[in-house]
């Protein structure tokens, strides 16, 4: 536990260092969405519209664009072969590296969401929603996209194969946040999308730091 | 008794050795030299459990360490070609990262001292040279408990002060009887015995 909490620590502490990059997902976040209002017009109908997908589609893309270092820095300075070494089951390093880029990449994206969502003009009813939807759907990102880091961990530029790999696997969640906010704002109730967004949560919790190590390992021999 | 039965490797459809037998007693070290591509690094290792061995065995004192691979990663202390150390982080932090992880002692002093690091700990590894950052790995070795040294060509790089110094570290561990596996091109003076890996193994 000792162990999982240093490693924790580290990965933190190293992402808020130089060339750490942990402004990076949450400035491209940003950008990202405040690009849409100047590319489809101002129109407050049609930002409300598509505000919720906007929101969710830049969060997405904001999380893949870090996780191809989730590994790869480990893996390219030696740092990953002693991971595997020491008395920390790969799982529960894998867990630790995932809640790490958690807190630097999903909470940042959680706290900017509900302003860029008044910036579109989203229906203030749906906030609650987005805010409980992007709670339990970020870590689900940093989970899954652990497993495809894993995968293309020593792949030359594996970055681009990494998004291929991941962004179908992040469709449900896309699908199921942006529904969350629709039904909180038509009325029906944000509450069947959340708990799905829930299970989700705890399968990927369940079987992705499996999944990963086991393609570290693989990726180590 | 650290020992090797007819092991054998390969690396992408290649056959890097086979065959190969070793045995490493307490306060021994065995020198593993042989030419580029000969199998040195991939039995490394294949000793600290990375890599699975196409055929063969390993055992600790009679029992097979496949039996049980979480003892035999807390005996070991493996030093690669790559020094794990992360530029944005103090030589220190780097030091007191590992150890802590193998859940030793946050005090990193003694180690660094060990290696001649003590007046850059708190430089950033960034702008530590190549010997440096490879004295900080070894440094490693001095701050754990570790029973088994694998050591992949640890004096590369090193000036002759930090050899010394690291023969000095090295001396001590196998004097309070521990075991050292070590590939290297350049003469090493421990007490033990040397196994020679041929290219020409691979043909076999």
């Amino acid at each position: 536990m000792k162990a999982f909490v240093r490693l924790f620590a580290r990965d933190v502490g190293l992402a808020f260092r130089h060339g750490g990059g942990a402004g990076l997902a949450i400035a491209f976040f940003v950008l990202a969405v405040t690009l849409f209002p100047l590319g489809i017009g101002p129109g407050p109908e049609i930002l409300a519209r598509v505000g919720a997908g906007v929101v969710w589609v830049a969060a997405l893309l904001a999380t893949l664009l870090s996780l191809d270092r989730l590994f790869q820095a480990d893996y390219e300075d030696g740092s990953l072969d002693l991971l595997a070494l020491t008395p920390l089951p790969l799982e529960l390093t894998v867990l630790a590296k995932c809640a790490a880029h958690w807190a630097t990449t999903g909470v940042p994206l959680l706290v900017a969401a509900p302003i860029l969502a008044l910036l579109l003009n989203l229906d203030v009813a749906g906030l609650g929603a987005l805010l409980l939807a992007m709670l339990l759907g970020t870590p689900i990102l940093s989970i899954v996209g652990a497993i495809g880091a894993a995968l293309t961990v020593g792949v030359r530029r594996g970055g681009a194969l990494l998004s291929i790999l991941v962004l179908p696997l992040y469709v449900p969640v896309l699908i199921f946040g942006v529904a969350a906010i629709d039904g909180a704002i038509s009325g029906l109730g944000a509450k069947p999308h959340l708990l799905v967004l829930g299970a989700f949560l705890l399968g990927a919790l369940a079987l992705g730091p499996w999944a990963a190590a086991a393609s570290l390992r693989l990726n180590l021999d | 008794m650290f020992a090797g039965n007819g092991l054998a490797c390969v690396r992408g459809e290649r056959r890097v050795f086979r065959a190969l037998d070793f045995v490493v007693a307490p306060g021994e070290a065995l020198v593993v030299q042989g030419p580029n591509g000969a199998g040195k690094s991939s039995l490394l290792r294949l000793a600290a459990g990375l890599l699975k061995p196409a055929a063969g065995m390993l055992t600790w004192n009679g029992t097979p360490v496949d039996a049980d691979p979480d003892a035999h990663r807390a005996r070991l202390g493996y030093v690669g070609h790559l020094d794990a150390v992360k530029p944005a982080l103090t030589a220190r932090e780097n030091l007191a990262f590992w150890t802590g992880l193998a859940g030793g002692s946050a005090e990193v002093g003694p180690a660094l001292d060990a290696m001649g690091l003590a007046q850059l700990a708190d430089v950033r590894a960034q702008f530590l040279s190549a010997g440096e950052k490879r004295r900080l790995n070894l440094a490693r070795l001095a701050a754990s408990a570790a029973t088994l040294w694998l050591l992949d060509e640890p004096t590369v790089s090193l000036d002759q002060a930090s050899v010394a110094r690291f023969t000095e570290l090295a001396r001590a561990h196998l004097a309070s009887g521990g075991l050292i596996m070590a590939a290297t091109h350049l003469p090493l003076d421990l007490p033990g015995r040397a196994l020679a890996l041929t290219a020409g193994a691979r043909a076999a």
